[in-house]
């Protein structure tokens, strides 16, 4: 390995929108390096065993995961894709110096222009207890399931009715563990209604307007003390309910991974629409230090479809700026852009679409 | 309310339900999917032109039932499993409900299983009449299940191994 390895375009993370970014920029003609933090590449697809939503352009019909081998195979077939997996980026110099950590080596990269998907990290919420055995992210809860075939308990009371909440649940319930109920602070179900149904049919209580007390048990979760919200998010006194579990699993939400887009002296605005702070981009995703590019949550919480579409944008743009594709990147950058805001044009697109509007609002307000 | 609970409400249910006359007719597509989210699998998988083509991708599908002839293939793309089929044609005392079904294990023809509802309430046993894979890549399969023709609204899912406690 050279000290400094040179590359066109650098993608920080190998997921949907790593992974879209990649075999656009190639597709042009860029020379592409995908670093990608765990041994394989996918991110959350490999652990998505539901079919897909979306429409045919962002393969929807499919089971995340099939999505995710076919992303990746697409990848390893184009000679000007390059993966380093078990590669941790480290941190963005001044001088456009990637560093990164792989096999305990400090790796130096020098690319032309960088695409940050970094994804996002589960949020956490405070209750007596909740660092007791057996209460586990929802995202844990997938990998032993789905990567290592280990279920996480018998019985599991799962917090949030967003989408990934209501889609753990789910796989709980298909691994053949009981779910005791799906409880959720906000008044309304977070996530698609059809999840919501499956999971009810299954016989699984959704309990809205409701939060964990505490947690309890002794060397760990034995049980969890819920109780109802008034319409000021307040507990009711008396609507305590104890419910007897091993597991507790919150899936309350993501932040995006922005460390390195800080680092990177991106500017950056706290957009709670867009689930934290998000770095200030133009329409092609390039924020506001040249060259570097963000895709998928990083650049604010939303679905795996949208992800893959900006990844794909952000390829696109990148490579067009190193001059690859001059005819046809315009054409391919309009129709990328065209099927965002044909995803985003919706009910459920409207939190995404509010919080672009503020982040482009806020401009050069900074955070 | 369908966005507190999960289960759709009569009033949800009265906007896709076909007529008593057109059930009697034959299996008809029913598609239970009352939210507008970017989804739009069921337009593509519908050869009869009774699943419209969608202006926008977030709308509701828009269903019809004089051209649907129950086929089934919509049922099985459904990322949401929100569709069934149901035939009210099957006998004078029985319709035929399909449903799509990712639990293992996958029941067997003959078996009897219980039948649940939209609230996952149980509504008796009935008998498994056929099963369809959704082959390897799909793997969503479809359980044919009789029920007494006053339930054939009522029962959208099934039950194996006995009885669930749900809160």
């Amino acid at each position: 390995m050279p000290a400094l390895k040179e590359i066109e375009v650098l993608i920080i993370g190998g997921g949907p929108a790593g992974l879209c970014a990649a075999a656009a920029a190639a597709d042009l003609g860029a020379g592409v390096l995908i670093i990608e933090r765990d041994d394989k590449l996918g991110g959350q697809l490999v652990k998505q065993t539901h079919k897909f939503f979306g429409s045919r352009k962002q393969y929807a019909g499919e089971r995340g995961y099939q999505i995710g081998n076919l992303l990746i195979e697409q990848c390893s077939t184009k000679a000007k894709v390059e993966v380093w997996s078990g590669t941790t980026a480290l941190g963005i110099y001044e001088d456009g110096v990637v560093t990164a950590e792989k096999n305990g080596q400090h790796l130096k990269i020098k690319p032309q222009k960088i695409i940050i998907a970094t994804g996002a990290s589960e949020k956490m919420i405070t209750f007596p207890n909740n660092d007791m055995p057996g209460i586990y992210g929802a995202g844990a809860v997938q990998t032993l399931m789905n990567v290592h075939g280990i279920v996480p308990g018998q019985r599991v009371l799962m917090i949030g009715a967003g989408n990934i909440g209501l889609i753990v649940s789910y796989q709980l319930l298909q691994a053949g563990v009981d779910v005791a109920a799906i409880i959720e602070a906000a008044p309304t179900i977070g996530g698609y209604l059809v999840h919501a149904s499956k999971i009810r049919r299954a016989g699984v209580p959704i309990l809205t307007s409701h939060t964990i007390k505490e947690a309890y048990g002794g060397e760990s979760v034995e049980g969890a003390i819920i109780c109802q919200l008034d319409e000021n998010w307040q507990p009711i006194p008396g609507s305590e309910e104890d419910l007897k579990v091993d597991v507790i699993c919150l899936a309350v939400g993501l932040s995006p991974l922005t460390e390195l887009c800080f680092q990177a002296d991106c500017q950056m605005n706290y957009i709670p629409e867009l689930s934290g702070h998000v770095p200030l981009r133009n329409d092609y995703l390039e924020t506001t230090r040249p060259g570097l590019y963000v895709a998928g949550d990083v650049s604010g919480v939303e679905e795996a479809s949208s992800a893959m579409v900006e990844g794909r944008l952000a390829g696109i743009s990148a490579a067009y700026s190193l001059a690859y594709g001059k005819d046809v990147a315009p054409k391919l950058q309009a129709e990328a852009l065209a099927e965002l805001s044909e995803l985003r044009a919706g009910p459920a697109g409207q939190k995404t679409m509010q919080g672009l509007k503020k982040l482009m609002e806020k401009g050069g307000a900074g955070c | 309310m369908l966005n507190k609970t999960g289960i759709p409400t009569t009033e949800d249910l009265k906007t896709v339900t076909p007529s008593q006359e057109r059930l009697k007719k034959g299996p008809v597509a029913i598609i239970e999917c009352f939210q507008k989210i970017p989804c739009n699998p069921c337009t593509e998988a519908c050869k009869q032109g009774a699943i419209l083509p969608m202006q926008d991708i977030n709308d509701l599908p828009k269903m019809d039932f004089d051209k649907c002839n129950g086929c089934g293939v919509c049922l099985s793309r459904c990322p949401g499993l929100a569709i069934f089929v149901v035939d009210g044609s099957y006998s004078a005392e029985e319709a035929m409900v399909r449903i799509p079904y990712e639990y293992l294990p996958v029941p067997q023809v003959e078996e009897e299983v219980v039948g649940v509802d939209r609230a996952g309430k149980e509504l008796g046993t009935f008998k498994v009449k056929r099963i369809q894979s959704g082959g390897p890549k799909n793997k969503t399969y479809t359980v044919w299940l009789a029920v007494p023709q006053e339930l054939a609204m009522e029962v959208r899912s099934i039950r194996l191994g006995g009885v669930r406690h749900a809160g």
